[in-house]
């Protein structure tokens, strides 16, 4: 699965290599300047990540047993239920492609420090927030909650700065968290101390923070895109 | 507010006052920051390296006592993590067996089978040994149920009850079990994992002794059995232990056993990190090596990019040292695992301070000195890099308020990490900064020294010395003066540089020695004991057992595996059975006497087995323990001294306890076994064969692309246009470093523009409307428009745009239309005088004489004609001179249809009768010379504009074919038309005494303020020659120069023309399609481009070809020759270059789709190519990117599509609708 994120940065790479037509004009840059096929791209890339940092993640929740998943899968290599990856990917695809068509229709584009050195700080910033939320041993759980909200913000605020971005957050946050708690109440997993009602009470800010790394992929990613295009459509 | 402009001030002063100290002492301050960074770092000697091996220390076993939780005051030597009770105490029983004396009626598989069958006795003995009272079952260390996962190992290791591990758990301690097994060896290996393993596996386990130690194997030359009992104790007891040791020694003595039994071993073992955690930990640092790539990507425009990025990485890696060390200095210890929170750190911290550092240094004027441009860089960023760090410091100390001690540990870390940070990009990176920029500067100044290709690099100018004097002058102007982010050093093509720098550091060999002493050092510090025991074993089985005396030649002894008895037996005679030789050495092999392929086996006891379990894995209790979910995480077990049994069996109990298939399936099994075995070796040896040939492979063709680096014929080098996407603005609000080149746009066709033409003053364009404007190529102001059709409408306009409100005009214009006979009769005779081009008048008598009647008819009794009069007079006096060399005779008078007005007022009533549709064609090609402007029409007619006035000179319409191409040369016009003509024109230029006269009236107001007495001329262009058939195909490309004419068309051929006399010279014949482009210059270099994609060089002299390449896929779109190279672009969208004189290409630049046929050329070295919404300069001598010049904000996705270079060094090019002017002053220096 690491491969998916060379995978990622080899995509990038090359797509930006031929949005700048140094490369050679093969099938390949049909192929990006295609609509449809552009966004499949992307949207496998996005899911490949999303695949990936939730298997990540979960190993670090688990690790912690944090999350209780029946015994027998723990055993599998993937550490958690095989329903989980495919519904982050799916989630993150969804956000990833949201994220840039929503500037698009508000006709505010993302302008803040759109490069992939920030995208990647983001998250490795998401990964370490994620990472206190398993291993660092607070005193209770409003702290724990609390402190990871702040980080959560400052996340956005560093990365993101968009109202469109904070409101897509926090509504996703919200929806998620809802269906979490519906999963949860239907005993499909379960956390082993719930605070709020059946899960955990930081849940909604470290999916605050994944609507928000993912976002940032999505608008890196759609930058692309919109180079491409463009520059077919002067071409043309 | 005050506060904060004048702490902004002083912040910045400082900077300045910094950066000036930084790059005036280079190098003492780098020494300074480095001796800094290691007093930083030396507390981390004290620090335990990090590692998961396991600890020792070593303690009597007479005098043991459990230690305490509490740290004694005399510690001693004592580890501080002996404390507490042990998780278990290991009691082992180290059994060697072998059945003796070896019997020629024995087969291979009864090597093991008895001696394995006597586990089950021990373990009897062992489990029922009680000592007053206490039984194992008592002292034993319990353990309840494996770990789910390993559901498959539940029939074989213990569950709920003692932990005891031995060879026996494979038949689950059941004496029948084992007999009834008819392969004792799938048994043991059908757990084996596939492949190759790494750590403990259940052999090793359960036999508590390395898997090739154990001798349970088929052709097991020493014929013992060594495995042990593993006994886990929860509690010591001493006498216990002792009675147990007794009696097992009184059961099974071991003669010759000297094994020690006063020490007991206590193992600690660090913290095991699982692949699990791992994966987690690894994510984080390939996200922040991610992070580190596209950081350091971004430096650009320094002599080494490389060495800064590397400088960069090294302050923030060296940071975060410094500050562990400073943390441990004050006794912070850190307990947090510090592999984890690493990236955490850098991601903190982060690279923007130095990638902003550099941006803003680089941006500096180039022209200043070095120090100035740190200073001044580091001024202007003085108040964002303080406003970040103060912002990052306050997230922090928020952090630190939190009150959690691993973020406060964390928090505290970066604050210490953010300071030296902050050091080291004050001082340490600065001043490599410093360093980087001045070596530029200095490489610059070696730059054009000769040899560029064959000598070694400059000599390295000392660019640690600090330089007080201003920058020298520079050599070349031109590139350096480009402007900063331009000025790109040149240098040696990079394949020698790499050359070069291998040859001069021997980089290779050093790399592999460096490779092969790492990996020395990972072998020793991960397996330390392992390898001690491998090199012993090594060497004990190399070394000719000296004691024994014995040839060195038995080395060869397991060549002949022991499956094979009979055969051996049958050579030689069985020694007598000894069951114990008595002069057993202590040493090493003593088991493997020589002399006889056929030995009885022996027991030793050496010191190796004192503790057996050090040579195997350091995995082995760990893994034993996390069966049953124990962690020895941190923790430790003690080992006690091990229990020495020795096994002797008789030949008839091995035989009696033989299962039936033992006897046949021996030899299948053996030979599975030895296939098993010679099977992986060979995958060893394959996978390594695989392995260097690939690297050789590699290797081959790294050599081959330093060797022979020019890719012939390839689509070549992908020359960095890469950063050009993120040149116009990045996330820092940062604006690439503003050129002094500012393209100037031109706005006001309203269409697509389709001819330029220049002659460096002026600027002649043409829309696909038809719209022609005229613009002064310095100042970019729109002189003239001559829209397409009216007449009317473009005279009164062109004056209008020309001389804003001269109210006059109109009226200049309403008298004419009077007069339109006369007019007709009279121009045709009357040329007007040129003043630019005296050697036109000769005509002037002829038509003189013709001039005063219709003067006199028309009768108009001006005033003016006194004037007039005057004006002629002067102006006979120069043409006379020039009478004598007339020019070929006009042909008089001619056709109804030529008409030369001087006058367009006259037209427009002709127009409209005559041919309404005709303005309609549209301006195929366009030339501009003095100012008068050569207009070919897709009608066939010819048109001569006056630029400034915007009227009409002159028309003629002697062909139909439309003009395709048009060259103007002095006073020339060489014409070549649709239908494969080409046509000849004079323009012959008069001032006509009556015109002028006969204009005066109107213009009374006008004619004195006049600037451009040129517009009273009357000119006329005639058609000298018509070559009627020049070519079969139309023409497509017309060149001259040099008093050439060449011309290229569809019919393959090129034709070169003598301009004088419109003589075909030659007919140039090689090209496989039509020509499509043609370059040609005063040093008659004559090339030609066609369709097949193919170039040629013409000798212009003699008409013959001198190379010929081909270099596109698709038409040569545009062809430009420099003194050294030709560089031609073709509709594949690449540009190339190629040497002139072999006709080798260089290199080839690929262009953005579309922008292929924009090129031109400013200097010998200074290539400027279109893009989209962009120019760009290269070097021509490397292909370097100089600069990418952006031609309007909203203009970045037209492409240019022409490119014109000016004289005065300017650049014209087309995007659309717009022109866009493009100064290069640096060529205006050079021509200065």
């Amino acid at each position: 699965m690491l491969l998916s994120l060379y995978l990622l940065t080899a995509m990038a790479e090359a797509t930006r290599l031929s949005s700048n037509g140094t490369a050679q004009r093969g099938p390949y840059i049909s192929v990006i300047t295609n609509r449809t096929t552009n966004l499949l791209i992307r949207g496998t890339m996005l899911f490949g990540v999303g695949v990936f940092l939730a298997l990540v993640l979960n190993l670090l929740q688990v690790q912690r047993n944090v999350t209780l998943f029946p015994p027998d899968v723990i055993s599998s290599i993937f550490s958690s239920a095989w329903w989980v990856p495919p519904c982050c990917g799916t989630a993150s695809a969804l956000i990833g492609l949201l994220y840039p068509c929503i500037d698009r229709r508000l006709g505010e584009p993302h302008k803040l420090k759109r490069e992939w050195s920030s995208v990647m700080r983001c998250v490795a910033v998401f990964v370490g927030i994620n990472h206190a939320s398993a291993k660092v041993d607070f005193a209770n759980n409003v702290q724990l909650s609390l402190t990871l909200a702040a980080l959560s913000v400052g996340l956005w605020w560093t990365f993101d700065r968009s109202r469109s971005g904070f409101g897509l957050g926090v509504a996703i946050a919200l929806l998620a968290t809802l269906a979490t708690q519906l999963l949860v109440y239907n005993g499909v997993f379960q956390y082993t101390s719930p605070d709020f009602l059946y899960i955990r009470s930081w849940l909604p800010c470290i999916f605050f923070a994944g609507v928000i790394t993912m976002g940032n992929i999505g608008r890196q990613l759609a930058l692309y895109e919109c180079k491409v295009v463009q520059e077919k459509i002067h071409q043309d | 507010m005050t506060v904060r402009e004048r702490l902004r001030q002083n912040i910045s002063a400082a900077f300045y006052r910094h950066g000036l100290l930084c790059a005036s002492y280079p190098v003492p301050i780098i020494l300074f920051t480095s001796v800094s960074i290691l007093t930083c770092c030396y507390p981390l000697l004290k620090l335990p390296l990090p590692g998961t091996g396991p600890v020792e220390f070593t303690t009597g076993a007479k005098d043991y006592s459990v230690p305490s939780h509490e740290p004694q005051g005399d510690l001693g030597e004592r580890p501080d993590w002996y404390q507490g009770p042990p998780v278990a105490y290991i009691q082992q029983v180290l059994v060697k067996a072998a059945v003796s004396p070896w019997d020629s009626s024995l087969v291979p598989v009864d090597v093991f089978r008895s001696p394995l069958g006597r586990v089950f006795s021990l373990l009897e003995e062992i489990r029922n040994h009680v000592y007053t009272d206490r039984s194992l079952e008592t002292l034993c260390l319990q353990v309840t149920e494996l770990l789910p996962g390993l559901r498959r190992m539940q029939s074989i290791l213990p569950e709920h009850g003692c932990l005891l591990v031995s060879p026996g758990n494979y038949w689950q301690n059941r004496r029948d079990l084992f007999d009834s097994d008819p392969d004792i060896l799938k048994t043991v290996h059908q757990h084996e994992p596939k492949g190759i393993h790494t750590s403990a596996t259940l052999k090793d386990l359960l036999f508590g002794v390395p898997g090739k130690n154990t001798g349970v194997s088929l052709y097991s030359r020493k014929r013992v059995v060594t495995y042990t009992i593993t006994i886990a104790l929860s509690s010591y007891d001493a006498r216990f232990v002792a009675s147990l040791r007794a009696r097992l020694k009184q059961l099974h003595p071991s003669v010759n056993c000297t094994l020690r039994e006063d020490h007991m071993v206590h193992v600690h073992f660090k913290e095991e990190i699982g692949i699990a955690e791992l994966i987690p930990l690894v994510t984080t640092y390939i996200i922040l090596f991610a992070y580190i790539y596209f950081s350091t990507r971004k430096i650009d425009m320094v002599k080494s990019k490389w060495g800064l990025a590397l400088a960069a990485v090294v302050t923030v890696l060296s940071s975060l040292l410094m500050s562990v060390g400073l943390c441990t200095l004050f006794g912070l210890t850190p307990t947090l695992n510090g592999g984890s929170i690493f990236p955490y750190l850098v991601v903190v911290i982060g690279l923007e301070n130095v990638l902003v550092l550099t941006k803003s240094v680089v941006s500096t004027p180039v022209d200043l000195e070095v120090k100035l441009r740190i200073a001044q860089g580091l001024s202007s960023e003085s108040w964002s890099i303080m406003k970040n760090m103060a912002t990052e410091l306050v997230i922090i100390l928020i952090g630190y308020f939190t009150l959690v001690p691993a973020i406060q540990e964390f928090c505290l870390f970066a604050v210490v990490g953010l300071v030296s940070d902050f050091f080291l990009q004050m001082f340490f990176f600065t001043t490599v900064l410093s360093i980087d920029i001045r070596r530029m500067e200095l490489a610059d100044l070696n730059r054009r020294l000769p040899a560029e290709a064959g000598m070694p690099p400059p000599p390295k100018p000392g660019p640690l010395r600090p330089r007080e004097a201003p920058p020298p002058p520079r050599p070349s102007p031109h590139t350096i003066t480009l402007q900063a982010p331009a000025f790109r050093n040149l240098r040696l093509p990079k394949r020698l540089r790499v050359v070069y720098f291998l040859a001069r550091t021997r980089l290779a060999q050093r790399i592999i020695m460096v490779g092969t002493v790492i990996w020395i050092g990972i072998l020793v510090y991960t397996d330390p004991a392992g390898l001690r025991t491998y090199l012993a074993a090594q060497v004990s089985e190399q070394s000719p057992l000296g004691e024994a005396g014995l040839p060195p030649h038995l080395g060869v002894a397991p060549v002949f595996p022991g499956g094979d008895p009979t055969s051996t037996l049958s050579v030689l005679p069985a020694p007598e059975p000894t069951p114990l030789p008595e002069n057993q050495s202590q040493g090493h092999g003593a088991s493997r006497p020589g002399g006889a392929p056929l030995t009885s086996p022996q027991i030793s006891w050496g010191s190796e087995d004192e503790e057996v379990w050090r040579r195997l894995s350091f995995r082995y209790w760990p893994s034993l323990f996390s069966y049953y979910n124990i962690t020895l995480a941190k923790r430790y077990i003690s080992i006690l001294p091990v229990i020495p049994v020795t096994l002797h069996l008789n030949p008839q109990e091995a035989i009696e306890m033989r299962h039936p298939q033992d006897t046949q399936h021996a030899p299948r099994s053996s030979a599975k076994t030895t296939d098993l075995q010679t099977d992986l070796t060979l995958y060893k040896v394959a996978a390594l064969g695989l392995f260097a040939g690939v690297v050789l492979v590699l290797l081959l063709f790294c050599l081959y692309r330093v060797l022979c680096p020019r890719n012939y014929g390839q689509n070549g080098v992908q020359h960095g246009r890469r950063r050009r996407g993120d040149l116009p603005c990045d996330e820092y609000g940062y604006s690439p470093p503003v050129s002094e080149i500012s393209p100037l746009l031109l706005r006001g066709h309203s269409m697509d523009i389709e001819c330029l033409a220049s002659d460096g003053m002026l600027l002649a364009s043409c829309c696909l409307a038809g719209q022609i404007r005229v613009w002064d190529a310095q100042t970019g102001d729109c002189l003239t428009v001559i829209p397409n059709n009216g007449l009317r409408r473009s005279s009164s306009s062109g004056c209008w745009e020309h001389r804003d409100g001269w109210d006059s005009l109109t009226p200049t214009c309403e008298p004419d239309y009077n007069e339109p006979p006369l007019r007709r009769r009279v121009t045709p005779s009357r040329p007007t005088l040129f003043g630019d081009q005296p050697d036109l008048t000769p005509l002037i008598d002829t038509n003189f004489g013709e001039l005063p009647p219709s003067h006199t008819t028309v009768g108009f009794g001006f005033d003016f004609g006194g004037l007039v009069e005057k004006a002629y007079k002067e102006h006979e006096a120069s043409p006379t001179m020039h009478f004598t060399a007339p020019t070929p005779p006009v042909t008089p008078a001619p056709p109804q249809r030529r008409r030369s007005l001087g006058d367009p007022p006259v037209a427009p009533p002709e127009r409209i009768n005559v041919s309404p549709g005709e303005w309609d064609s549209s301006v195929w090609s366009l030339e501009l010379r003095g100012n008068l402007i050569a207009a070919g029409r897709s009608s066939g007619k010819l048109e001569l504009w006056d630029a400034v006035e915007g009227t009409l000179r002159c028309c003629n319409e002697d062909g139909s074919s439309g003009i395709t191409a048009l060259a103007f040369l002095n006073n020339r016009i060489v014409a070549a038309r649709l239908n494969g003509s080409l046509d000849f024109f004079t323009v012959d230029i008069n001032k006509p005494l009556g015109l002028l006269q006969y204009r005066g009236p109107p213009g009374r107001a006008s004619l004195p303020s006049s600037p451009c007495y040129s517009s009273e001329d009357v000119i006329s262009c005639q058609l000298t020659r018509s070559v009627q058939c020049a070519h079969q195909k139309p023409i497509t490309v017309l060149r001259a120069a040099a008093g050439r004419v060449v011309t290229g068309s569809q019919d393959h051929t090129v034709r070169v023309y003598r301009l004088e006399d419109s003589c075909c010279l030659f007919t140039l014949q090689g090209h496989s399609g039509g020509i499509t482009a043609i370059y040609i210059d005063q040093t008659m270099v004559l090339a030609s481009g066609g369709q097949d994609g193919a170039i040629c060089l013409w000798d212009v002299l003699t008409g013959s070809r001198v190379s010929h390449v081909y270099g596109h896929r698709g038409d040569v779109t545009s062809l430009v020759c420099t003194n050294s190279c030709v560089i031609s672009s073709g509709l594949d969208d690449l540009i190339c270059i190629w040497d002139r004189s072999t006709g080798i290409k260089l290199y080839s630049i690929q262009q953005e789709v579309g922008c292929g046929s924009s090129l031109g050329v400013i200097s010998d070295s200074l290539l400027v190519t279109g893009g989209h919404g962009c120019v760009s300069f290269w070097d021509l001598n490397y292909g370097d990117l100089l600069q990418t010049v952006y031609l309007g904000q909203n203009s970045e996705g037209q492409h240019v599509r022409q490119l014109l270079v000016l004289d005065n060094a300017a650049i014209v090019c087309d995007f659309g609708s717009e022109l866009s002017l493009v100064y290069v002053p640096s060529v205006l220096e050079k021509l200065d």
